[in-house]
């Protein structure tokens, strides 16, 4: 495994060998020491490498990723992991805002609680929260899915287009057009099987789902209200 | 009926009226596209001082007048060098149709200019098409991938424009065709919301960290810009230069849109005119003027708009509204289609009914067909060349061998707002009123 020392490299010097404009092609691992809640630090990874942060990180921490396992030791800053397209990223502490945002595909876990708009206009990445998320979250998510094992802030889900959302503990209110759904096998299967890769204890009958009820989709006088 | 006694009110005219009983049928606001059709206070009001005894002008068929741009030569590895300072505006794919890109990239191409992406991301076909493309980074973030940044050869970070400073975009369902919705993960036939805020920062201070990493994961290639809606400009001049921005696109209030509210077309937002001279000032009080690159949209029409704005001291200038024009938009073809919509050439807004007569602002594959994206290319490449002769004439008649020397004491105002807004003399004196 390359160690790489934030206490004597850069940023950029980090980022590039990551990304693997430097160094050997063939590394697949690394660990980042003292990363001392710097930004962006292995955003653009596009390449199935592990990478391992050992402490907190600051904005948008592997950003855009494809292809690569990242993993935090502690906490991290706004939008971690925002539009990711693929590979896994997890946050072993707490999550700041926007956690996940727009993010297309792969794996996105937050060991611990993760604040506001998390998962924010997700469009098909599958993000999983052990503790809770805060208020607007899942915010005009338009596919993939928000699982949450703690509780959820006020205004879940608002605008939501066709993202699933699963929340295990109390909501504190749904915003405009989300509703509660029904909780049927293929929600189940696909809840247990997300539980699984994220590594979390739980079991899929302790949640409900909530998603669109599609009334907002053309805009029209009785629409009003929502607003 | 004695028509001498009979009058109009002034504070509600027919077209007043009309609007409130369409308001009051449909309970809902109008939406349109285009921009602004309000009479605002523009470039027209501005005339040049074309030399004389005090000073010489260049022969204007024998004496070279440069026109050429470089962008992003603040941070960028690799900033892009334009032959002409005038640019195609960010329009998407789903606003508008396949055609319509195609032409405006073939053209942009040929002039050795760039063209703007827009919501939804990049298609294959326009990167095919646009030697120079500009990839708009909005906050809907539909279709935004990085392996599209990376392919762009520049960002322009969304962060409001000039119809809808503050507000979102849309696009109605009847343009939500399959290939739009996918491209945009969003179901089919739905009546499109954009976000107006970028869902992972807010403010000047996020913004710099923003495109740090945008930089990050381009290489710190790629010029980046941030696009404006014209408002506080001053401040968001500013701001952006702060946050690291390598040139700033400045759109005035009569910049178009393919759909949004009439009373955010009409009534929000300040005119290009003063926002220009804004932002000239701001860039200067912070010595990055000519530094960080200031681009200008918003009501840009003709060679004499350009020399106009550049004089004022933008570095380029970009157009939509007038490109769709060359194109083909509100042009006297296919005169019952335009009925059909309820108007007609010369007035029709329709751009967000994705009905387009003209087979730009669709994605109707039959209206489509009306646009030939190669001849549809070729009057957009005779106007921009039009253009760029029109602003090089001027240049040479006010003794300038580059468009970039016009300034400011070149031109003077004939009304007392353009003198005010332009900070240029009323014609005939030296008085620049509010100073």
């Amino acid at each position: 495994m390359a160690t790489l020392d934030l206490a004597e490299l850069d940023i950029r010097t980090v980022n590039r060998r990551l990304q693997g404009r430097t160094g050997d092609p063939n590394e697949s691992a690394f660990e980042v020491l003292h990363p001392m809640g710097r930004h962006t630090l292995a955003a653009g990874i596009n390449r199935p490498i592990d990478v391992t942060i050992r402490g907190h990180v600051g904005y948008y921490c592997a950003g855009m990723n494809q292809q690569a396992r990242v993993t935090v030791e502690g906490n991290a800053g706004v939008g971690v992991a925002e539009n990711i397209m693929s590979g896994e990223v997890r946050v072993q502490g707490y999550a700041s805002q926007s956690a996940g945002a727009t993010g297309h595909g792969g794996l996105v876990v937050i060991e611990g609680d993760a604040s506001a708009r998390c998962g924010i206009s997700i469009k098909g990445v599958d993000i999983v929260v052990g503790g809770s998320v805060g208020a607007m979250s899942g915010f005009m998510a338009q596919f993939g899915t928000l699982v949450v094992l703690g509780d959820a802030g006020a205004d879940l889900g608002d605008s939501i287009y066709e993202a699933r959302l699963y929340v295990r503990g109390k909501v504190e209110s749904l915003g405009a057009d989300c509703i509660e759904k029904e909780m049927r096998d293929e929600h189940r299967q696909q809840l247990a099987e997300l539980l699984e890769r994220a590594g979390m204890d739980a079991r899929p009958e302790e949640f409900r789902r909530y998603g669109s009820a599609r009334q907002l989709y053309n805009f029209k006088v009785g629409n009003i209200g929502y607003y | 009926m004695d028509e001498r006694k009979v009058q109009e009110s002034a504070t509600f005219p027919p077209k007043v009226i009309a609007e409130i009983q369409r308001a009051a049928s449909e309970g809902l606001y109008y939406i349109r596209g285009s921009g602004a059709k309000r009479k605002v206070p523009n470039f027209d009001d501005l005339v040049f001082l074309g030399a004389s005894v005090s000073r010489y002008p260049l022969e204007g068929y024998r004496e070279k007048c440069d026109t050429d741009v470089t962008i992003g030569t603040r941070f960028a590895k690799k900033p892009i060098h334009l032959k002409i300072p005038i640019t195609i505006a960010g329009m998407s794919f789903g606003a508008l149709g396949a055609n319509a890109k195609e032409a405006l990239g073939r053209a942009a191409t040929a002039m050795g200019t760039s063209t703007t992406t827009g919501d939804g991301g990049m298609t294959e076909e326009e990167r095919v098409s646009s030697q120079t493309l500009v990839y708009q980074y909005l906050p809907s973030r539909y279709g935004m991938e990085p392996d599209q940044l990376r392919k762009a050869d520049a960002i322009e970070v969304v962060v409001g424009q000039g119809a809808k400073p503050g507000g979102g975009g849309m696009l109605l369902g009847l343009k939500i065709t399959r290939r739009v919705a996918r491209m945009r993960s969003l179901p089919r036939g739905i009546d499109q919301r954009s976000a107006c805020r970028h869902p992972d920062w807010t403010g000047p201070d996020d913004l710099e960290i923003k495109i740090q990493e945008l930089r990050e994961i381009t290489d710190w290639e790629k010029p980046i810009y941030v696009k404006v809606g014209a408002t506080r400009t001053r401040y968001d001049t500013m701001l952006a230069v702060k946050a690291g921005a390598d040139a700033i696109v400045l759109d005035g209030m009569q910049g178009g849109t393919a759909a949004t509210q009439t009373c955010f077309i009409e009534d929000v937002g300040i005119p290009t005119l003063p926002a220009v001279r804004q932002a000239v000032e701001a860039l200067k009080e912070l010595g990055m003027h000519r530094k960080v690159q200031l681009i200008v949209s918003g009501g840009i029409r003709t060679g004499s708009d350009v020399a106009k704005a550049l004089a004022m001291g933008a570095d380029a200038v970009s157009i939509g509204m007038g490109a769709l024009m060359a194109l083909n938009c509100n042009a006297p073809i296919y005169e019952e289609d335009y009925h059909a919509l309820g108007t007609k050439p010369g007035c029709c807004h329709h751009c967000h009914t994705g009905r387009c007569p003209v087979g730009i602002t669709t994605q109707d594959p039959e209206l489509e067909r009306r646009l030939d994206p190669e001849r549809a290319a070729q009057r957009l490449q005779n106007y921009l060349t039009t253009l760029t002769l029109e602003a090089q004439t001027l240049a040479r008649a006010c003794g300038k061998s580059h468009v970039h020397n016009l300034e400011p004491e070149d031109m003077v105002a004939l009304t007392m707002e353009a003198a005010a807004m332009a900070r240029v003399p009323l014609a005939g004196t030296d008085w620049i009123p509010g100073t």
